[in-house]
């Protein structure tokens, strides 16, 4: 499992210095040579990975390991802050402002998957109210407007294009002022993969962005790419100009560094994640999870920053010796649930943790069963609460009369805290077995 | 100049970086440590992978050592040796069939160009004078079959297609009945794209499979994987998943006409030891060519594509 590395990795490294007060350089260096490795398994480019190196090397050796952490953790959080800030927080949405129609332009190399994404777009803005038309520019690739026009259907999209031996950008410019006649509020141009070293399709691309304008010239970049995205993302912006990428084929297995090669190279934005071949497999990119995912480390970081910001120290560590020591009681139970709006819910925590992710987890409680629940653990007394095993029926029926729910509802809320209890000693014997992270 | 711009200076000067990479490894003085690095940077660079690239540079090192050879303008050449002899030792040519229709499968993730790679194999034979008919067994894209359509007019050879959305099984047992009344000489099956991880998408394709076989002993007679040369360490899984669904039986690597080098190549017979058989090099019907072991290394350290092959 690709996504146990690194995490595992660190915290091997760092155990041996368990109790240090400070990183020496050389702890920091041993560490660092893994999330380098990390990093070029996952195809980010090795420019790029040196740069980002070198830019963590400098915080990590200047800066106090937190009392509160480990050092692994430590240098985790940093790494992650700096991919991070490379990747962008924020989602950025497409723009498109000005007078209709709006017009997207699709550029990318042979097979990164324009075509699908046209119609991918065309179905969101569709969604939202919006009449668009897909326009094919693509005079090359055999049947590829055929495709095209098949996609825009499907979306429930308008289609142009010319026949014969029309230019592309011909179709473009007449595309558009079709669009424009018809009142069509978005066009979204399709173009032929091309290769960024093709001076001629490069040249070509130029005069489609040059007659029709567009709003949006969006890179489109199979995450499955390697070391040469940077180059191809470097080109394309340099020579067409571009204001935002898309990532395809995201539902591969792929580490994705692609991604993060292409937005250092270009400091353009990725806005959206094609993760399928169905037309509505589309989702707004979030570039925490990418940077988790490259490298290989699920969402760790997001449980410990959350675990930072919500809970005092004090909490937290009881919380995690109790998940450790498998000595998690109902009162535990509430009391998480009662912290969950600030750190997440159990089944959230837990799945946070390489090797739960993809665990099936019925253990969270509806927040519209809180206060049900709630009454439920109150109605018990501290023996109950601790050794939940002793509750029989006769106890239930008390326990339901107390707290005016049905002994269903105890039923209900003792299988799921059963349940979670099972997670709890599976992490704890991870745990032995040295596999937890932390 | 901030390193930002320093990366971008560097890169602008399009693959030049490369050589400058081996000028660097190859300083006046004796081979040392940088050099190996060096090296060993240039092939992660070329997409070889951090495992094949330091095994590589280890096993030129322990040569270095034992026939003390001290000459750093050796050291790139005993790279492209070992890169070569890793990628011979697989190299084999694409089987044929004695009694006809000698049946080749192409499969691969989605866009890698399989169905253009399937046109221009059968390009190969009808320009020699030999028959070749189509099997559109892609039925889920749209207009994936019109495409192969096109290309089969170009090529002059037959099609056999579906109505989108039909089992694609079905699409080549008609083909292969086809080609075995027909007396073809060459039966070329065209697959959907897919992702090694759709579990139920691998086991689509063992079925065409399992229905070549039966109609046709002996047949398929090569299963390519068609590899988009832009592929990253991803491309070793791929190679993996799909030999163990469905017996790869060769690797064809297409767009090398690009600034890629396709040196996952390089891992994926390594570590697999399944042979790269062809390589495409543009969008044309020709621009399809035998893989040539020396050549390909050689070109992974070069500036430029053209002297590939
Ligand atoms: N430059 C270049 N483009 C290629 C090569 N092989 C295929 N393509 C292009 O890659 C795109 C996808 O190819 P296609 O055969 O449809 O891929 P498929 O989805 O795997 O069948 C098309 O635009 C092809 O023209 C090649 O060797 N070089
Ligand atoms: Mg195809």
């Amino acid at each position: 499992m690709p996504f146990e590395g690194l995490t595992q990795k660190l915290s091997d490294i760092f155990k041996k210095l368990r109790g240090k007060g400070k990183l020496t350089e050389a702890d920091v260096d041993a560490a660092l040579r893994e999330v380098r490795l990390s990093l070029l398994e996952a195809d980010v480019n090795y420019k790029v990975v040196k740069e980002f190196i070198s830019n963590i090397r400098q915080r990590a050796v200047g800066e106090e390991v937190l009392s509160s952490l480990t050092p692994a953790q430590q240098v985790i959080k940093i790494v992650y802050e700096e991919l991070a800030a490379i990747m962008g927080k924020d989602v950025r949405r497409l723009d498109l402002t000005g007078s209709p129609p709006a017009v997207i332009l699709l550029l990318g190399l042979q097979g990164s998957g324009k075509t699908t994404t046209a119609g991918k777009i065309a179905l969101l803005l569709k969604k939202q109210g919006k009449h668009v038309m897909c326009v094919s520019c693509d005079v090359w690739r055999p049947a590829a407007q055929r495709q095209l026009e098949i996609v825009a259907q499907k979306a429930g999209a308008g289609f142009f294009t010319l026949g014969g031996d029309s230019k592309a950008e011909d179709i473009a410019r007449a595309g558009i002022a079709q669009a424009r006649r018809q009142g069509y509020d978005v066009v979204i141009l399709d173009t032929a993969g091309r290769l960024q070293i093709d001076e001629d399709m490069m040249e070509e691309a130029r005069r489609i962005a040059s007659v029709s304008e567009p709003q949006e010239k969006i890179l489109v970049v199979d995450a499955m790419t390697g070391q040469e995205a940077c180059k191809v993302a470097q080109v394309f912006d340099e020579k067409v100009g571009i204001s935002g990428i898309i990532l395809t084929k995201v539902d591969s297995d792929a580490r994705g560094g692609a991604a993060l090669s292409v937005v250092k190279v270009t400091g353009k934005p990725i806005l959206f994640a094609s993760t399928g071949e169905k037309i509505e497999d589309f989702e707004v990119f979030h570039p925490d999870r990418m940077a988790s995912r490259i490298l290989g480390m699920g969402d760790v970081l997001t449980l410990i920053e959350k675990a930072q910001e919500a809970i005092d120290e004090e909490k937290a560590r009881e919380f995690e010796r109790k998940l450790r020591k498998n000595q998690f009681t109902l009162d535990d139970f509430l009391e998480q649930m009662r912290d969950m709006r600030k750190m997440g819910s159990i089944g959230d925590i837990l799945r946070m943790i390489p090797g739960f992710s993809r665990a099936k987890l019925d253990i969270d409680v509806d927040p519209k069963d809180w206060t049900r629940v709630e009454a439920i653990i109150q109605s018990m007394t501290k023996e109950e609460r601790r050794r939940p095993e002793i509750i029989d029926g006769s106890r239930k029926k008390r326990i339901a009369k107390g707290s005016g729910t049905s002994v269903q509802d105890v039923n209900r809320l003792l299988k799921k805290f059963s349940e979670a209890r099972k997670m709890m000693s599976r992490l704890s014997s991870m745990d032995k077995a040295g596999k937890f992270p932390f | 100049m901030g390193l930002f711009e320093k990366l971008k200076a560097s890169l602008s000067k399009t693959s030049a970086f490369l050589r400058e990479g081996i000028d660097r490894a190859l300083r006046p003085g004796a081979i040392g440590p940088e050099s190996f690095e060096e090296i060993e940077a240039l092939l992660i660079q070329v997409d070889v992978g951090v495992k094949a690239a330091g095994e590589i540079v280890e096993e030129v090192k322990e040569r270095l050592k034992r026939e003390k050879i001290q000459d750093p303008g050796r050291l790139v050449s005993l790279i492209e040796e070992k890169v070569a002899a890793i990628l011979s030792t697989t190299s084999k040519p694409l089987r044929v069939s004695d009694s006809p229709p000698t049946v080749y499968l192409l499969v691969g993730v989605n866009g890698s160009g399989k169905t253009t790679t399937a046109a221009k194999l059968a390009y190969r034979w009808t320009s020699q004078g030999k028959t070749a008919i189509a099997a559109a067994c892609d039925t889920f894209r749209a207009a994936a079959a019109e495409q192969l359509e096109v290309w089969s007019r170009r090529v002059g050879m037959e099609i056999i297609k579906h109505q989108e959305g039909s089992d694609p099984a079905a699409v080549a047992f008609d083909a292969a009945h086809a080609a075995l009344a027909r007396r073809k000489d060459l039966l070329v099956v065209d697959t959907a794209g897919r992702l090694h991880t759709k579990k139920n998408l691998m086991e689509e394709l063992r079925k065409v499979v399992r229905v070549i076989a039966r109609e046709i002993p002996g047949a398929p007679h090569e299963i390519l994987l068609v590899i988009d040369g832009t592929t990253g360490q991803n491309g070793l899984i791929q190679a993996r998943v799909f030999t163990e669904a469905v017996g790869v039986t060769g690797v064809v690597l297409t767009k090398l006409d690009g600034s890629a080098k396709g040196g996952i190549a390089v891992a994926i017979a390594g570590e697999l030891g399944l042979p790269i058989k062809l390589v495409g090099v543009g969008e044309g019907l020709d621009d399809l060519k035998d893989f040539d072991p020396a050549g390909f290394a050689k070109a992974l350290f070069a500036g430029d594509r053209s002297d590939q092959v």
